[in-house]
């Protein structure tokens, strides 16, 4: 790609951006073609990272290990739901996991959650989620049971309209009142170590961009 | 008295018939608690003393006849009593050696005719009548099967006088019989310290710390035998005779296998254990140790260093086993007591059942019958009996053994203590853990529940986990004691050891809630909560650092808890965390783990103040420059920020090096700015820091030029809080050491308001209010201010207290009053002087020279005051005998009281009769200036009477005068010259003031600008001079 092609695509990103500045948007932009590699760009053809190499960034960048989760957090970076993020849905989604507020955080994290987008996480969803949370104890005679009543704390805790499911005022008010219960269901962001350590890596040594 | 004797006291042979009483200290005890009985028993129990026993005592003694006086019938070689017996024989028969006495009455004539060698003549009678129960009631009463309550049942029964007096005989033999055993259960409680519980449990604590790798303490520990005996031993039954326990094979890093033999005796090395055949050598091989681990340590030096290294968690685990098993325990002691006992005795083996070896004291009693007619009472009787001893045993031991293993515990601390002005809750509280399923309430089950989600899940369970316990009213101690009880704590603790930021952060928001509680604070720091959560404070996460430093600030309410603190390095990191404060680049997205950096500050100070309360913390904190920045931080403006901040500097005023600092980071400007605060709380402790600040005057001054006595006057209005107002009337009480502040304070009408608050405080108040007027009182204008006030009458109806903090601060204001006249009029109408001189008994140094001071104005402006003097009995003397003191402070004011007490001749010539002048003299070999000067005035007072003058000489008081003139302190000079001019009226004494060189030094004092010191030396000179010449006169004539 050629350098002003960079620099017209870097200024579009940063004018749709609000989290990161111009030099973060190119770094994270040439970031996005290294892992793409060498397509040939071709007209008609989408360039992206497909599920397979995302999931793998998202493995070993931000530590993440969930399966379905992390399947979710695909979907959620993939807006337009082409089965491959382009470097405009990775600049809005790296915007969001690395910078987001709370607000744009639980709207997210409510999304990957509610895995059949019906606008509710239902105790179903919650016990799909929550199936491998347990440390299995072959005494009990309901393997399942530890989980039942994980969903139920956690529909005590969470669902103030008491429905039996999560809407999103329910999700919003508990995270609002306890941050902790952002990632209720599972790790759907990067956890501030490994946070750090992307954006240290990414966005170091300004000088060596200066000159593209 | 009989089972006392036979069974506990300690008989050197086993053979009961030639057996003579070991000097022990349980026997003397046991002894002198017989004596004090027969001794008192004629008074006591006048009627019974006349009993006549069925048999007399016979016994050796080593009375003479010539001993026996009155009511005696005395010759060479024999003595009887005069009393009889019905049937015409004396009650009392001596014929040397031999003695035979019939009557308690008699018994106790002869305890009290032997002074001396009473111990010794209730010896010989014990060892001559072994049963003396049997001698004095017959056989049939050989041992007392009733109780009390019974027998007067029977009294009304019995008609029959001799049969009652019998009857009441026995039972005051009883009752000494039970107070013996228990008596004596007391003695043998505090030496017997092992039994199988204690080695069990030793064993099992160093099986914990023992295995492979460098940090453990022994590398293995084994019994010898796997089979326990019921009670308790794995010795076999015919080395249980012995005393042993058991046998362990131990083998420490550095050494080969040691076979020891724990025993009731103690520890030691015996011959080993063979090979081949298995078989144990039982001899001892060295010497014997107190306990398993001293042994240990002796043996082996890696045991002992890695133990060091474990100790405190070792001896705390000791201590908790205790505490749990602590009913248990009472009684395995109590058994092991009868049993050990035994064994020493009757060579009784170890080998019964738990359940019959805690019968086994009954057994004692169980020897032979009861009264003939009232068999079928014997059964339930007996069991009675054996519970009340039962429970008075085990009362009597119980608190013995739990104070022993409480020792045992502290020692380990106390070896690495540190002084610390601690206070509050620094005992620790017992700890009681709820009963087994004893209605649970529900929050138990859940809370219960939820701690195994945390234990098994991953972090999303862990965080629901977390969130929803903290759901329960963790303010609650049911709930706190529930987390802790079904080792929540534990997996908390754990939780901050890991990489989860939002487990940390779920973690410390519940420690945060539930080391309100001092069990579970104990049990955070019994766990190692603190060094982690110190290590906390470092991470990048400030909502971390905050919840961490915030849970220290109530962990560490306890000492040992404050010093971890300190020795993980924790307070130079909270010291950090005041740094955050300067920082103004705020994040600009605050993100999930962030908080704002005047928070982080904020939480560091409220750590830093709980842990101020220790000495090595201000000093630490000092270290780490956190004056500095307490003094920035108290530059803000938030209430909670500057509470902790201020309380902090507060605490740590207490110490020399910080009111130093305090003063050069210009912080008492800040101070008295919040004094102003809305805040009561905050107010008190600025009026605290002031308090502790102000000994200075140039804090004082410091106080005044930014305004602070002005809010400190109008804080005195509002009495309703006691602490603040307590921290005020002290705040005012040091800045009126300084007379400017003084006259601030009467502007303000302090005075007025002080003296109003003279009646209906709490003492920590009076104590302050009292002293302030003292320091007001000073001034002639606050002396009439506080007269018209009324204020006299309220200080001193206060004389007659016993704080000592008061006494002091009121003799002084009382003083202080009495120099203006009018006031002391009405002092001594008020009968203040003889509530002042009746201080001069009290106990506390402080206080007698606090009121001696105070006489002085009182004896001097008194109407009359000569008479009213003598008027209190005994007084003079008692004042002359405070020069026997040894406190510098009570020997000046002494001194100072009798300068004016001497003024009146005749109270003068008592005090000289009661010896003043020796004892004057006595002190002048003194170096200080204080006590030289009312030394110096009072002997130049007392030379005015009789031959005082010579007196002095002959006591050696002279030379030592004349060196005072050497001294730098012009009133030292003055008193002296004058005490010199006094002397030299005395030839013999003028000589001596030559011979030490008075001369040169007073003709330096002729040109002192002081008149008095000017015409005293003068005066003295010329004395001096005037010999010579009458001499040279004499030589020449």
């Amino acid at each position: 790609m050629n350098r002003k092609k960079l620099q017209k695509l870097t200024d579009t990103l940063t004018k749709n951006c609000k989290h990161f500045d111009k030099f973060e948007v190119k770094c994270l932009i040439t970031l996005f073609y290294n892992l793409v590699g060498d397509v040939a760009e071709r007209p008609g053809v989408v360039t992206g990272l497909d599920r397979n190499v995302f999931r793998n960034i998202l493995h070993v960048t931000f530590g993440m290990t969930d399966d379905m989760i992390m399947d979710r957090v695909f979907r959620g970076f993939d807006k337009d739901n082409d089965g491959c993020i382009s470097v405009s849905e990775w600049i809005h989604g790296l915007s969001l996991f690395l910078r987001g507020t709370l607000d744009e955080k639980m709207k997210y994290c409510f999304e990957v959650f509610d895995l059949n987008g019906d606008g509710f996480i239902s105790k179903e969803e919650m016990f799909h989620m929550l199936k491998n949370s347990l440390l299995k104890q072959p005494s009990e005679e309901d393997p399942d049971e530890g989980i039942k009543d994980l969903v139920e704390i956690t529909l005590k805790k969470m669902d103030h309209d008491h429905d039996g499911k999560l809407s999103f005022v329910d999700y919003e008010k508990a995270v609002r009142e306890e941050n902790l219960l952002l990632e209720a269901f599972g790790p759907c962001l990067p956890d501030p170590k490994s946070q750090m350590e992307f954006e240290a890596q990414v966005f170091k040594d300004p000088n060596e961009f200066n000159d593209m | 008295m009989g089972v006392a004797l036979t069974r506990l006291a300690q008989w050197t042979a086993a053979g009961y018939e030639t057996g003579t009483l070991e000097i022990t200290p349980l026997n003397e005890s046991i002894l002198n608690e017989i004596t004090k009985f027969v001794e008192s028993f004629s008074y006591k129990y006048p009627q019974e003393a006349k009993f006549v026993f069925v048999e007399p005592l016979e016994w050796k003694t080593y009375l003479e006849p010539s001993a026996f006086e009155l009511g005696y019938v005395v010759s060479a070689t024999t003595a009887e009593s005069e009393e009889t017996g019905k049937d015409g024989q004396p009650l009392l028969f001596l014929s040397v050696p031999y003695i035979k006495v019939r009557s308690f009455g008699q018994l106790s004539q002869l305890l009290s005719i032997a002074t001396d060698s009473k111990l010794q003549e209730a010896q010989a009678c014990i060892e001559a009548n072994r049963d003396p129960v049997v001698k004095i009631l017959g056989p049939d009463y050989n041992e007392m099967k009733e109780d009390p309550t019974r027998l007067t049942l029977l009294d009304t029964i019995i008609k029959d006088k001799e049969t009652y007096m019998k009857r009441k005989v026995a039972i005051l033999l009883k009752q000494l019989d039970l107070h013996l055993l228990n008596h004596s259960l007391k003695y043998i409680s505090l030496e017997i310290s092992l039994n199988p519980g204690t080695f069990k449990k030793d064993i099992e604590l160093l099986k914990r710390f023992s295995g492979k790798g460098e940090q453990t303490v022994l590398e293995s520990i084994e019994y010898t035998s796997d089979y326990e005996f019921s009670n308790g031993c794995r010795a076999p039954p015919w080395r249980q005779i012995q005393g042993e326990i058991c046998y362990v094979l131990v083998k420490p890093h550095d050494m080969e296998t040691l076979c020891l033999t724990c025993s009731t005796e103690g520890v030691f090395l015996n011959g080993g254990k063979t090979e081949e055949e298995g078989e144990i050598n039982y001899e001892r091989k060295g010497e014997i140790y107190k306990d398993l681990v001293t042994c240990l340590k002796d043996k082996s030096p890696v045991f002992s260093e890695n133990m060091s290294k474990h100790e405190i968690r070792f001896t705390e685990e000791q201590q908790k086993d205790n505490q749990i098993f602590e009913k248990p325990k009472t009684e395995d002691g109590h058994s092991s007591v009868a049993g050990s006992e035994k064994s020493k005795i009757e060579k009784i083996s170890f080998g019964k059942s738990p359940m019959t070896k805690r019968l086994e004291p009954s057994l004692n009693w169980r020897v032979t019958v009861d009264y003939k007619d009232h068999k079928s009472s014997i059964k339930d009787s007996q069991e009675e009996k054996q519970g009340k001893l039962e429970k008075s045993s085990s009362v009597s031991v119980a608190p013995s053994r739990a104070q022993s293993h409480r020792k045992g515990g502290e020692k380990v601390e106390e070896t690495v203590s540190e002084s610390s002005s601690e206070s509050e809750e620094d005992e620790e509280p017992p700890d009681h853990r709820q009963e087994a399923n004893a209605d649970l309430p529900s929050e138990y089950w859940q809370i219960q529940k939820l701690v195994k989600y945390l234990k098994g899940g991953n972090q999303t369970a862990t965080v629901i986990a977390l969130c929803s316990m903290r759901d329960f009213n963790l303010a609650q101690e049911t709930c706190q004691l529930a987390i802790r009880d079904v080792g929540g704590l534990e997996v908390l603790i754990n939780l901050l050891d890991t990489d989860e930021v939002k487990c940390k952060i779920g973690s410390l928001k519940i420690l945060k809630e539930i080391s309100h509680n001092p069990q579970i604070r104990r049990n955070i720091v019994d766990l190692g909560g603190l060094p982690i959560m110190v290590n906390i404070l470092d991470s990048p996460h400030k909502s971390l650092k905050c919840l961490s430093a915030e849970t220290i600030a109530n962990v560490a309410k306890f000492k040992r808890a404050r010093r971890a603190v300190r020795q993980h390095g924790g307070i130079t990191k909270l010291v950090a965390l005041l740094d955050c404060g300067q920082n103004s680049t705020e994040p600009t997205q605050p993100s999930l783990y962030e908080t704002r950096d005047v928070e982080v500050a904020r939480c560091g100070a409220l750590a830093l103040w709980s842990c101020s309360k220790s000495h090595s913390n201000k000093e630490a904190i000092r270290k780490a420059g956190g004056i500095p920045l307490l003094a920035r931080l108290l530059k803000t403006s938030h209430e909670n920020m500057l509470i902790p901040v201020v309380g902090t500097l507060q605490e740590c005023a207490s110490e020399e090096n910080y009111r130093a600092a305090i003063k050069a980071e210009r912080i008492i400007e800040n101070l008295v700015k919040n004094l102003n605060s809305e805040n009561e709380q905050l107010q008190e402790h600025c009026a605290m820091a002031i308090y502790q600040c102000a000994e200075d005057e140039e804090t004082r001054d410091l106080v005044r030029l930014h305004g602070g006595l002005k809010p400190l006057a109008s804080l005195l209005n509002n009495t309703d809080n006691k602490e603040r107002l307590a921290a005020v009337t002290g705040a005012i009480w040091k800045c009126s050491i300084s007379k400017e502040n003084v006259i601030k304070f009467r502007e303000y009408k302090a005075i007025e308001t002080l003296v109003g608050l003279l009646t209906d405080q709490p003492e920590e108040v009076l104590v302050n209010v009292v002293g302030a007027l003292g320091e007001c009182c000073q001034e002639y204008e606050n002396r009439v201010l506080v007269r018209k006030c009324g204020g006299i009458q309220p200080l001193v109806n206060l004389l007659v207290g016993i704080n000592q903090a008061l006494l002091v601060n009121v003799t002084k204001a009382v003083g202080a009053c009495a120099v203006e006249p009018e006031s002391m009029a009405i002092i001594d109408r008020l009968d203040g002087v003889r509530l002042l001189w009746s201080l001069l008994k009290n106990p506390h140094p402080d206080v007698k020279a606090s009121a001696a001071w105070a006489l002085c104005p009182c004896i001097e402006n008194a109407k009359d005051a000569g008479e009213m003097v003598r008027s209190f009995v005994g007084g003079l003397e008692l004042v002359v005998n405070l020069l026997k003191s040894d406190n510098k402070e009570v020997l000046a004011s002494v001194c100072a009281a009798i300068t004016n007490i001497a003024k009146d001749q005749e109270n003068l010539a008592v005090i000289t009769d009661h010896g003043v002048v020796p004892l004057l003299s006595k002190l002048a070999n003194t170096n200080n200036d204080k006590l030289r000067r009312h030394l110096a005035e009072a002997i130049s007072r007392c030379c005015m009477w009789g031959r005082n003058r010579v007196a002095f000489g002959e006591h050696k008081a002279v030379a030592p005068l004349v060196r005072y003139l050497k001294s730098n302190d012009t009133n030292v000079h003055r008193a002296t010259a004058q005490a010199l001019y006094q002397l030299s009226e005395d030839a013999d004494n003028c000589i001596t003031m030559h011979e030490n060189g008075a001369v040169k030094l007073l003709l330096d004092m002729v040109g002192s600008p002081d008149q008095d010191l000017q015409e005293a030396a003068a005066g003295c000179i010329s004395n001096i001079r005037r010999l010579a010449l009458a001499t040279e006169k004499a030589r020449y004539n």
